[in-house]
């Protein structure tokens, strides 16, 4: 039964009862005589105790899983967000947003050396010892204390028994030792004893491994920050602005640290993140980016990322071309540099600002690049531009939508048999060109997003020019679709929507709207009045808001059950009523009339869904990106890491004591042949295993028959 | 295992067999042919491992003579498949024996339904004494294992055939260690089950296997996650060769010790008709029951209650079955040392074979992310995992705890396992990305 936590718990704190003092750490029969006779060496027995090891691994244990649970390393300001004002310090206090490296944790780790290396102290001279010594002095009385023992006559004479049985042993891995007894001789046999640096070496390699882990680990930096001599700066300073408090010099000797280069541009520092600020870390080089590459697969996964980079030391003034790529970093005196992340460099973005609500030129042109914040005046107020992003491709799904696990299981267990690569058939991926992001802030600070493509994307046969806008920066983009005319324009969408918007011309729609109506019909005068008032009527309300306020009109002035009904009926005058607007508009800027057909009908309906939407994208103004020039920047991780070699050492030693210590069977065996013809034989391996039962009874067996 | 200390690799030579040094002059050949015909495609690395994978067969098979057929089986099997796909992945619906046999998910559906079978047997074979339904046990897990290296090598080569760029080991993904999961938990068992002689402990471990290959299934039909994906350029590197299959190794051993302690508590216990061990069990198996229900909830977020509550009365009803019937299950299953004995040697390879694996996914993630060790979750979990049977084999050491604390310890530690493995691509986000559920 397993013991209750509350046992558990006293278990491991209990002060070690003598019998467990006997205990050796490997387990062998060795037995050592230490008794707890002062405090001091009684806190001494405790920390080289197998139940503190044991505790010690599963307290290191539960403390790692803290971090793993709460995600660390985050802005203060998550953190005061998820646990408010009250609890969000005394987390602080506890260092539970980089446990890691929290003083308690640390503590929890100086104790895990403190106790690995005691027990190396105490047992590695003993261990290494009784590797070359033979337990020569075993008395025959002490032959009946193993287990595994047995007795049995040997018919051979003395002399050639023993050689017999010596044979046999070394001939299966035993190193052999005899003497000479008065009444006979004693073979002590042992084989495995290399298991024993086994020990010595896994242990020592935890020691290392935490050494080493510990130098390049941020412990130094904090006590730096600690005892004041550095000072971090918040993130958002200049580089020649950052005081000589903040910097820390080239001679440091462990850092970790991140460096954004954009593409033609060089930097010989690398900033050290610090909580909430940042120090800056001088380089004995200077790193200059010629190019990023990026490659992708068809599926838009990326394939490859790559860093052209020339290195310029600053000793020798002599320079280098490297290449850094994922998986093979530069290393340059004893720096490491990692392709880490890649970001824009600031590409310079193209810009032709459109009306929404009317005329088909562009405002005007400008440009502007990622990173940069410039000022303009879109309908008379002012507003900040911010420009966030730019993707030079976006990889979209445009295959039709897989029907919702459709079938039954006998269907779905056809549809995955065969070859890993069916479901590439389902997908229809397809680069739909660059975009970039905005923000439009105003006056009030207030800000919304923008996300335009610069290349309209076909949609069930026609093209749209797509614009996304949102409020918050955690809602999905809201997209404006502006439709394109067969000449890969907005001139008709830009001339339907002016006729659309323009209330002085509606008496003329509405009255073309009902003659046009006659012409299928047979209307009388009064009818073709109505008609023609409902048009105009049903334009005026489009007009102030869209399809909302026609909504509205709907809401409040009709029924609910007639409301249906009244919708699709004005929904179809709208429609109807718009075509005649675009046929007007066209006839002012001289173009024929259009046949109307699907397609066109279609255009239309775009157009009034654009027009509607374009009351709710918060400004009357379109960003059309009109063309860029990109630039990237290449992320590096620059590290210098003293510990590194003494962690690999450590692992190295990890591995080969490990497996030294579980492959490799450590035995004894002693075997008496008296004069007298009675052989005893004693076995003693550390392990009692069911293949050491096998053993003892396989050399048994063998020494019987040898001997008989 | 390895016999003595120094002689050793003298003592492998001798007393070969002439199918030994066939077996060893086929790997041989196999490894020159792929060097000379693919060579000039891989880098030092690679063809190190290429070169060294010989050598490492050669040594498994004459340690353990069943490799040697496994592996012609699934050589044969394999070349079989690649031979029909004539170089066009087309023909994986058009040539019967690819769509229904021998295409890399096909292959792998016959490895889940054999693994099925092979559990359904040995539960038969323990429960009704019957060494018939045993013995077929044993020959449906190995065909299992026939079928999943058959289905992960094929995939191999498919995904050359989508792309050559897209080409790379099947280790990769969820999906992908899923199966290697269920081969190696499958295969330590086998090795375990020739070597004690006791076919009993085939129905507990399966178990694992069984939930593992349910796994993949609701993962292949709900997720579609069968899909071969190229590589990201943070998994292009020929440390994912030797760290995932280390790794796999661990995860398998660590499952396998879990269940031969539940089935040493049922020993244990079984002759108990009441009192706190019995109790302790019947907690156990409901709190197991509750635990792969609540995975279910994870799993399936639309699901009503009504869909997992089925899913606990299914797990209760089996464990509950389990323990209920506990007296019979004990009087068949082998001597508690044999037990131990699994455990503890399983305990050993996986903890070596863990450590190995955490200390290559140190190196590789120094040269990918530039770091060795970045306290990631997947990687802190690793460790806590490596604490965790650090600890267990520490208390092996000590005076009175072998056996049942032991037992129960082994049984938990495969909730750390299971979240280390799984959990943490659940629950936690990281550097480890490549699983996502």
């Amino acid at each position: 039964m397993a013991p209750s936590i509350v046992k558990l718990a006293l278990w491991c704190f209990e002060v070690n009862s003598p019998s467990l003092v006997k205990q050796t750490l490997n387990g062998s029969q060795l037995t050592q005589q230490a008794h707890t006779h002062s405090p001091a060496r009684a806190a001494l027995e405790l920390l080289a105790s197998m139940r503190f090891a044991v505790s010690l691994l599963t307290v290191v244990a539960i403390a790692s899983t803290l971090g793993t649970v709460l995600k660390q390393g985050e802005p203060y300001a998550n953190y005061l967000n998820q646990f408010g004002p009250f609890w969000f310090p005394a987390f602080q206090g506890l260092g539970l947003y980089s446990v890691y490296s929290a003083w308690w944790f640390l503590v929890i780790l100086a104790f895990l050396v403190t106790s690995t290396s005691l027990c190396l102290w105490r047992n590695t001279p003993r261990m290494l010892r009784e590797i070359g010594r033979f337990q020569q002095g075993l008395r025959e009385r002490a032959f009946d204390n193993f287990p595994q023992r047995a007795q049995f006559a040997s018919a051979a004479p003395l002399g050639s028994a023993v050689e017999l049985a010596v044979a046999y042993l070394r001939e299966n891995g035993f190193a052999v030792r005899t003497s000479a007894l008065d009444d006979g001789t004693l073979i002590a046999a042992q084989a495995g004893m290399f298991r024993r640096f086994g020990y010595v070496l896994a242990h020592s390699a935890i020691v290392l491994v935490c050494i080493g882990g510990l130098a390049d680990s941020d412990a130094l930096l904090k006590l730096q920050l600690a005892f004041g001599t550095k000072q971090p700066v918040r993130g958002d300073m200049r580089l020649a602005d950052v005081p000589e408090n903040s910097r820390l010099g080239a001679g440091n000797f462990s850092f970790r640290g991140n460096t954004l280069i954009p593409e033609g541009k060089s930097s010989d520092v690398t900033v050290i993140n610090v909580g909430e600020g940042m120090l800056v870390q001088d380089l004995p080089f200077s790193l200059s980016l010629k190019q990023f590459q990026i490659e992708h697969y068809t599926t838009g996964q990326p394939r490859l990322f790559a860093s052209e980079v020339i290195v310029t030391d600053k000793d020798t003034k002599e320079s280098f071309p490297a290449r850094i790529e994922v998986n093979k970093p530069l290393i340059h005196k004893g720096i490491a540099v990692y392709q880490a992340s890649f970001d824009d460099g600031g590409t310079l973005i193209k810009i032709a600002a459109r009306n929404l609500f009317g005329g088909a030129a562009p405002l005007r042109s400008f440009e502007g690049r990622i990173g940069d914040v410039l000022t303009l005046e879109l309908g008379g107020t002012p507003y900040q531009i911010e420009f966030t992003a730019f993707r030079p491709f976006n990889i979209e799904n445009v295959g039709a939508p897989e029907p919702e696990a459709a079938g039954s299981l006998m269907s779905r267990m056809r549809s995955s048999l065969g070859s890993a690569s069916r479901l590439q058939s389902k997908r229809e991926l397809r680069n739909v060109g660059p975009s970039y992001q905005y923000k439009l802030r105003d006056s009030a600070g207030q800000a919304r997003e923008y996300h335009n493509y610069m290349l309209p994307i076909q949609v069930d046969g026609r093209w749209l020019l797509m614009s996304g806008m949102r409020d918050a920066p955690g809602d999905a983009f809201r997209y404006l679709r502006l439709p394109l005319d067969d000449n890969a324009s907005l001139d008709e969408f830009s001339r339907l929507r002016d006729v659309v918007l323009n209330k002085a011309l509606y008496a003329d729609v509405g009255r073309r709207f009902a003659l046009t109506a006659a012409k299928s019909d047979a209307l009388n005068e009064t009818m073709r009045t109505r008609l023609q008032e409902t048009a105009e009527r049903v334009l005026d309300t489009f007009s102030a808001r869209g399809f909302q306020s026609v909504a509205d009109f709907l809401e409040k002035a009709v029924p609910d059950d007639e409301r249906e009904k009244a919708a699709e009926i004005y929904v179809r005058v709208l429609q109807g009523a718009a075509w005649e607007a675009w046929m007007l508009a066209r006839e002012r800027a001289g173009l024929k009339r259009l046949e109307p057909d699907a397609a066109q009908a279609r255009f239309v309906q775009d157009a009034l869904n654009a027009v509607s939407d374009a009351f709710f994208y918060g400004v009357p103004v379109y960003m059309q990106m009109s063309g860029f020039e990109e630039i990237k920047a290449s992320v590096f991780q620059l590290t210098r890491s003293p510990g590194k070699p003494i962690v690999y050492l450590g692992c190295g030693l990890l591995v080969l004591g490990i497996f030294a210590m579980f492959y490799l069977r450590e035995r004894r065996l002693w075997l008496l042949v008296r004069s007298d013809g009675i052989a005893k034989l004693a076995y003693s391996p550390t392990r009692r295993t069911l293949d050491e039962d096998k053993a003892f009874a396989m050399h048994r067996d063998a020494l019987v028959r040898i001997l008989s | 295992m390895m016999q003595a200390v120094l002689p050793q690799p003298i003592r492998m030579l001798r007393g070969r067999s002439v199918f030994d040094w066939i077996y060893a002059a086929g790997l041989v050949l196999g490894a020159l042919f792929a060097f000379g015909r693919y060579g000039s495609y891989m880098d030092g690395y690679e063809k190190a491992i290429l070169l060294l994978a010989a050598p490492v067969f050669i040594a498994l098979g004459w340690g353990w003579g069943s490799i040697r057929a496994l592996l012609l089986v699934v050589a044969g099997v394999s070349l079989l498949a690649i031979g029909a796909y004539q170089g066009e992945l087309v023909r994986s619906e058009q040539a019967f024996l690819l769509k229904y046999l021998v295409s890399s998910q096909s292959a792998i559906m016959w490895m889940s339904a054999l693994f099925f079978l092979a559990t359904a047997s040995y539960w038969t074979g323990l429960l009704a004494g019957s060494d018939f339904a045993s013995g077929a046990g044993t020959g449906l897990t190995w065909s299992a294992v026939v079928m999943g290296s058959t289905g992960l090598l094929v995939r191999w080569y498919e995904s050359y055939l989508i792309g050559a760029d897209i080409g790379h080991i099947p280790i990769s993904n969820l999906y992908e260690v899923f199966v290697l999961f269920s081969l190696m938990t499958a295969l330590f068992y086998l090795y375990y089950e020739e070597r004690y002689g006791t076919r009993q402990l085939g129905a507990f471990v399966m178990m694992v296997v069984s939930a593992a290959v349910g796994f993949l299934l609701w993962y292949t039909f709900e997720r579609e996650a069968q899909e071969i994906q190229p590589l990201v350029p943070a998994l292009q590197s020929w440390w994912m060769k030797i760290h995932v299959p280390a790794n796999f190794v661990g995860y398998g051993t660590f499952s396998l010790a879990a269940m031969a302690g539940f089935a040493y508590l049922i020993k244990t216990h079984g002759a108990a008709r009441s009192g706190r061990g019995a109790l302790a069990l019947w907690g156990a198996a409901m709190a197991l029951a509750l635990l792969l229900a609540l995975e279910a909830v994870a799993f399936r977020k639309t699901g009503s209650s009504m869909f997992w509550l089925a899913y606990f009365a299914v797990f209760a009803a089996v464990f509950g079955a389990i323990v209920a019937l506990r007296k019979r299950i004990a009087e068949r299953l082998p001597a508690r040392e044999v037990l131990d004995d699994v455990m503890y040697r399983s305990i050993a390879v996986g903890f070596g074979f863990f450590t190995i694996a955490t200390i290559l996914g140190a190196l590789w993630a120094a040269e990918a992310w530039g770091s060795y060790w970045s306290w990631d979750p997947k990687e802190t979990w690793a460790l806590i995992v490596w604490l965790n049977y650090a600890a267990w084999l520490h208390m092996r050491q000590m005076k009175g705890m072998r056996g049942t604390p032991l037992a129960w310890w082994a049984l938990g530690g495969l909730l750390v396992t299971t979240f280390a493995f799984l959990g943490v691509n659940m629950f936690l986000s990281g550097l480890h990305s490549y699983g996502q559920l």
